[in-house]
Formats: C-alpha cells, structure tokens, sequence
C-alpha cells in the first residue's frame, strides 16, 4: 500500500483535472444533444437486436467482459512525451458478443463511470459512448469481419484483424472527438486534430495489443466462447 | 430453439467437471476446453478484480490523451462536469490513502457493471418481445 501511494500521489495528490473522459463543458449543448440523440437510436437498435439473438451461455461473458472493460480503463499505460491512454475495448468485445450485445456493455460501462464516478459527464455521454463505444462496436468490428476475411477467416486471421481494427478504432474515436471538439468551438481544427491523432496513434498500439492478448487467452483457455456470437453461432451446424 | 439452450446451460451449470457432451455443435476442441466449466468465468471476474488492485493503482500518473490535447490547447479548464457522481473522481470519502481509493472504488465499479450486464443479459436472453 505504501507503495502504492508513493507511486500513485503525483497524480492523486493534486486534485488537478483527475477526469479522463470528456467533461460537460468540452462539448456545445446542441453538439452534446446531437450525440445522445444518436447514441439513444444506436442503443435502443441494440437492445431490440439483443433480445432477438441473445444466445443465453454469452450471458456471463457480457458481465466479464464489462467488469473488464472497466477495470482495463482504470489503468492508463505509459506512451510517449507525458501522456498516458487506456483501453476502449469496444471491438474486443464486439468480436465476442456481436456488435450489439458489445454496444450495452460499452454504453455501461461509460455509464457506470459518469454517474457514479464523475469520470467523463452526464450531457455529454452521448458523445462518449458513441466515441468509445459504438464505433469500436459497430465500426470497428466491421472492419474486423472484412480483415478477417481478407486473412482466411475468423479462425485463422481473429487476431491480427482485431488487432488492427482496435487501433484503426482508437484513431477514429479520437477523429470523432476531435470534430466534436471542433464544431463545438472548443479547439481549432489546425490544432486538435494534429494533436488528437498523433498522440492516440500510440495510445491505439495499446489497444491492439491488449485486444490481442485477451482474445489469445480466450482461444487457449475457452475457445467455445469465440463462438458464440450470434452470427456464429447461426453458420454452425445444428 | 431458446428451449434447448436453456437445458444446455442447466445441464452445464449442475455438472461438475462442465463435460457438455450433448448437444454442443463444436464438439471437437470445445470439449477439451470447457472442462474449465464456470471455473472460468470466476477467473474472468478475478482478472477484472486483479487489474484494479495490481495495475490501477500503478496507472501512469500522466494526463491521458484527450487530456493531454485540453492541457496543450488550453481547453482543460473546460474539465467540468455538472454533475459530480456519487463517488466522484474515484474517491471514496473517509479514505484518505488514494491507493486504497482507487482500488475500494474500481472494486465497486467492476461489481457494478457485472451486476447490471449479468442482469440486463438474462433480461434480454429470457423475455422476447
């Protein structure tokens, strides 16, 4: 414990900006309304599609996984110049519960995060899911599929595609936050969005290589479980 | 269809060493392992717990990389929220040790997100709208 807090005081010693995700005011009212708007059509679709094709044995892997998205996201790893990022996680779990059972389990965990631990705001929560959510899960997991194809299908290519597509998520998601940031009028364009894609650059590598190693566990230790998202479970035989 | 999958899980859940010999369509590797059976999902929650108390108190103290942007670009002092959560900035009050704060309140937040998930899946899974 001593330790710990040796380690940990600079950061929690200053009481200075200790929240991570976008704060309220990051954001202009109409652009925040906007994202929950759309980031309520993407979850309502989500829980309709959930309900239709949930397969019951990927129930406890929902919770798993948003126990450890969660806790993955406490844990800021170290990239260039000062700056640290973290896990998203939203095509880890989309290439194992499908793009819509992974969308809720994002959107949780976003909102476990801004309602109990102020960490990233209530107004702009839309903007926060859709950002670190909906398009590693939607997005992201579409590219993922394509790649996989492109490498001889799920089997062989799973990891490598995931790879790149939760780098290729991270970069987009900072894309997205950057043009919200711009629209708002918080930042100028010349100026975010430079800064926003060279640092998630590395902070993606990061992503990749968690995304890697967690789906590589899973292969060694319960490879049943990659099967069982729904459009899967559907090609095998009955 | 939503049947069969209920017999199966029940079957795998009431059996010990997790041999779901019968109707699972993977049998070939599957088999093998899911011995593991739902040793393997308390090992999944264990790893959440572990990555709270191991790596999150060790997180690197640096801004992150939004954050890092709002320092650079002068947007930080934007870093409000109007609402302050219940447990805000993953402080628990009346510990004073931030370790140990952090640590109490990700214990508390991966529990949280497994309850809700847990309970919203069995929802969705069960009831057909």
């Amino acid at each position: 414990m001593n330790l710990y807090s040796i380690v940990t005081a600079p950061l929690l010693g200053t009481g200075a900006t200790p929240a991570l995700h976008a704060a309220d005011r990051f954001l202009s009212v109409p652009v925040s309304i906007a994202f929950w708007v759309v980031t309520a059509v993407v979850i309502a679709i989500a829980v309709r599609r959930t309900n239709r094709n949930l397969d019951e044995r990927s129930v406890p892997l929902m919770g798993v996984m948003a126990a450890f998205i969660f806790a993955a996201q406490m844990f800021n790893f170290q990239v260039a110049g000062g700056t640290s990022g973290h896990l998203l996680g939203g095509v880890l779990a989309a290439v194992l519960l499908g793009p819509w059972a992974a969308t809720l389990v994002m959107a949780c965990v976003v909102a476990v995060q801004a309602l109990v631990f102020s960490d990233g705001g209530l107004v702009v929560m839309g903007a926060n899911i859709f950002n670190m959510g909906v398009i590693g899960t939607l997005g992201g997991f579409a590219l993922y599929l394509a790649l996989a194809k492109v490498l001889g299908g799920e089997n062989r290519g799973r990891i490598p595609a995931a790879a790149v597509a939760g780098w290729v998520s991270v970069m987009a998601a900072a894309l997205a936050m950057s043009l919200e940031l711009i629209v708002s009028g918080t930042s100028p364009a010349e100026i975010v969005l430079p800064a926003m894609l060279g640092v998630h650059a590395f902070i993606g590598i990061g992503e990749a290589l968690i995304t890697a190693a967690a789906l590589a566990f899973i292969a060694t230790t319960r490879s049943d479980l990659l099967n069982l998202r729904p459009d899967r479970a559907a090609a095998l035989p009955a | 269809m939503s049947g069969d999958v209920t017999s199966e899980e029940e079957t795998s859940v009431t059996d010990e060493n997790g041999s779901t010999t019968g109707g699972d369509p993977l049998d070939g590797p599957v088999n093998k392992t899911s011995r593991l059976g739902r040793w393997w999902w308390m090992a999944g929650v264990a790893i959440a717990a572990l990555v709270v108390v191991v790596l999150a108190p060790l997180a690197s103290p640096d801004p992150d990389g939004l954050e890092r942007v709002a320092e650079d670009q002068g947007f930080i002092d934007r870093a409000e929220n109007f609402f302050s959560g219940l447990l805000g900035d993953y402080a628990i009050p009346g510990i004073d040790d931030p370790a140990v704060s952090t640590i109490v309140s990700g214990l508390m937040g991966v529990a949280i997100v497994l309850i809700i998930m847990f309970a919203l899946g069995r929802l969705l899974a069960r009831r057909r709208v």
